[in-house]
C-alpha cells in the first residue's frame, strides 16, 4: 500500500523542497510507497485526516489531541532544540510599551495557525484581551502580519517567535517586541496513524539516527533543523494536558 | 511541611497559622512585597492524587523561592497563602476529582515571605481512563482580575 503522508500547513515556505527530500529519504530508507500530500489549510488537512486519509504527519501541537485521542496515532519524533514560541509584536513607533496597555477593539493581525493563535492570546490576557473583545485581522502569512502593522492597520501583531526572527532586518527594525513565550513544551511533532503503527520502533530508530549520518543531516538541514529525538507517549499526553489547560 | 524560620524571610513580615487538610497546621510569615510575574512564562506543577508534588518547571522554583527538591514530596499547600479563602481550594478539589478543569486567580506564598499572583487552570491527567495525577498550568493574571480578587477574597475569610 502507498502511505499518506502530510505536513502542517504552517510549515516555512523555506523547507517546502525539504519536506519533498524528507519523503523521498524515508521512501528509500523504509521501502514503502509514501505519497506526500501538502494540504493548504488546516481546514483540508483536518478532512482529510477525518476521512482516514493521512498515515504519517508532522503536526502541528493543537491537532495532537485530535491526532491521539479521536483518531489513534503515536508520537514518533520531533526535531530536536526546537519548540513552538510566540510573540506579540507592534510597530516600533507604537505608544504601546505593555500588553496591560492595551484596550478593549485592539486589533490584532495574525495567522490561522492553531498554536500560535492560542500561544498568543495568552500573551494578550494580562491586558484583559480576548477574540469576543477585539478585533482579528486574518493573514496568510506572518510577513503580512508585519506588513498590517507597518501600515497601522492592526494594533499588535501575532507571530510564531523563529518567524519573527526570520523577517528581513529592515522590518524587524520597523517592530518592536512586547513579549516572547518562554513556553519550551510545546512543538510539532512526527506522528503515525493505527496503519503505521505496527512499525513505530522501526521509524523512530531510522528518524534519530538521521542525526548522526552525513546524508541523513544533510536533508534535515533543508528542514531546518539538526536531528530527530523520539517523543514517547506520556511526554506527548502531556503535551496535550497543557495545550488543554492553556485552551480555557 | 516545616513551619517558617525568620531567617528565610525578606522585609517585615506577619505570622498566620494556616489550618490545613489532614489536620495539618503550619506557622507562616508573610510580607506585603509582591514579586511580578515572568512575562510569557508558564509555570507548571504536577501533583498525585493527594495533591503531593511531584513534578515541577524552573519557573515553578524560581517563583515559589524553594528548592525542587523542597518542592517535590510536600503537599501542594506548601503555597498556601494567609488571604487565600479556603472555599477556593475547596472549590478546586470538588472540580478537579469529578475530572473537569478549574480556573481561577490564585495568590500564592512564597519560602520568603512575599507572593505572588497568578492565573491557574488545574487539569486532571487522564490515562487509559484512570485519572493518575493533576496538574496546574499557571499564566499572568490582568491586574483588574487581580483586584478584583483582592477585594473578593477578603470578603470571604
Ligand atoms: C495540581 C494542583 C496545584 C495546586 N496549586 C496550588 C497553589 O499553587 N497554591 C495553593 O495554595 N494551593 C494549590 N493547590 C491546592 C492545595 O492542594 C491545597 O488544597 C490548598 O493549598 C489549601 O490547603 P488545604 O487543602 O490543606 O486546606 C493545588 C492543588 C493541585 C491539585
Amino acid at each position: 500500500m502507498t502511505y499518506q503522508f502530510t505536513v502542517s500547513p504552517d510549515f516555512s515556505p523555506d523547507h517546502l523542497s525539504g519536506w519533498y527530500i524528507f519523503n523521498t529519504w524515508l521512501q528509500k530508507q523504509t521501502g514503502e510507497g509514501i505519497h506526500l500530500e501538502m494540504y493548504n489549510s488546516f481546514q483540508e488537512q483536518g478532512t482529510a485526516i477525518q476521512n482516514d486519509g493521512v498515515d504519517l504527519i508532522y503536526a502541528n501541537p493543537f491537532d495532537a489531541a485530535m491526532l491521539v485521542r479521536d483518531k489513534g496515532f503515536c508520537p514518533l519524533a520531533k526535531p530536536v532544540g526546537v519548540a513552538d514560541e510566540a510573540l506579540i509584536a507592534v510597530s516600533a513607533d507604537s505608544a504601546i510599551y505593555d500588553v496591560a496597555d492595551l484596550s478593549l477593539g485592539t486589533k490584532i493581525a495574525m495567522t490561522d495557525d492553531p498554536d500560535v493563535r492560542m500561544m498568543g492570546m495568552m500573551l494578550l490576557e494580562p491586558g484583559d484581551l480576548s477574540a469576543n473583545n477585539t478585533q482579528i485581522i486574518h493573514c496568510n502569512a506572518y510577513i503580512l502580519v508585519a506588513k498590517q502593522l507597518l501600515q497601522g492597520h492592526a494594533d499588535v501583531g501575532v507571530f510564531l517567535a523563529e518567524a519573527y526572527d526570520d523577517l528581513s532586518g529592515m522590518i524587524k527594525s520597523k517592530l518592536r517586541v512586547l513579549v516572547r513565550s518562554e513556553i519550551s513544551v510545546i512543538h510539532h511533532a512526527l506522528m503515525a496513524g493505527p496503519n503505521l503503527a505496527h512499525r513505530k520502533e522501526e521509524l523512530q530508530a531510522l528518524l534519530v539516527a538521521m542525526g548522526a549520518d552525513d546524508k541523513g543531516r544533510d536533508v534535515l538541514k533543508n528542514l531546518g533543523f539538526e536531528a530527530w529525538a523520539t517523543v514517547d507517549h506520556e511526554d506527548m499526553e502531556f503535551m496535550i494536558d497543557l495545550m488543554d489547560a492553556l485552551a480555557v | 511541611m516545616r513551619d517558617f524560620k525568620p531567617e528565610d524571610v525578606v522585609g517585615g513580615y506577619k505570622e498566620a497559622v494556616l489550618d490545613l487538610y489532614g489536620g495539618l497546621r503550619r506557622v507562616v510569615f508573610y510580607t506585603n512585597i509582591e514579586t511580578p510575574y515572568p512575562d510569557g512564562k508558564l509555570i507548571v506543577s504536577t501533583t498525585d492524587t493527594n495533591g503531593i508534588i511531584t513534578h515541577g518547571n524552573k519557573a515553578f522554583v524560581e517563583m515559589s523561592g524553594y528548592t525542587l527538591d523542597e518542592l517535590i514530596g510536600s503537599p501542594h499547600s506548601i503555597l498556601r497563602h494567609p488571604d487565600m479563602p479556603a472555599v477556593a481550594f475547596k472549590d478546586l478539589w470538588d472540580t478537579v476529582s469529578k475530572g473537569e478543569h478549574w480556573q481561577g486567580i490564585v495568590k500564592n506564598l512564597r519560602k520568603d515571605g512575599g507572593y505572588y499572583w497568578v492565573k491557574a487552570t488545574v487539569i486532571p491527567n487522564i490515562r487509559q481512563g484512570k485519572l493518575v495525577s493533576y496538574t496546574s498550568v499557571r499564566r499572568k493574571p490582568s491586574r483588574t482580575k487581580v483586584e478584583e480578587c483582592t477585594v473578593l477574597y477578603a470578603s470571604l475569610k
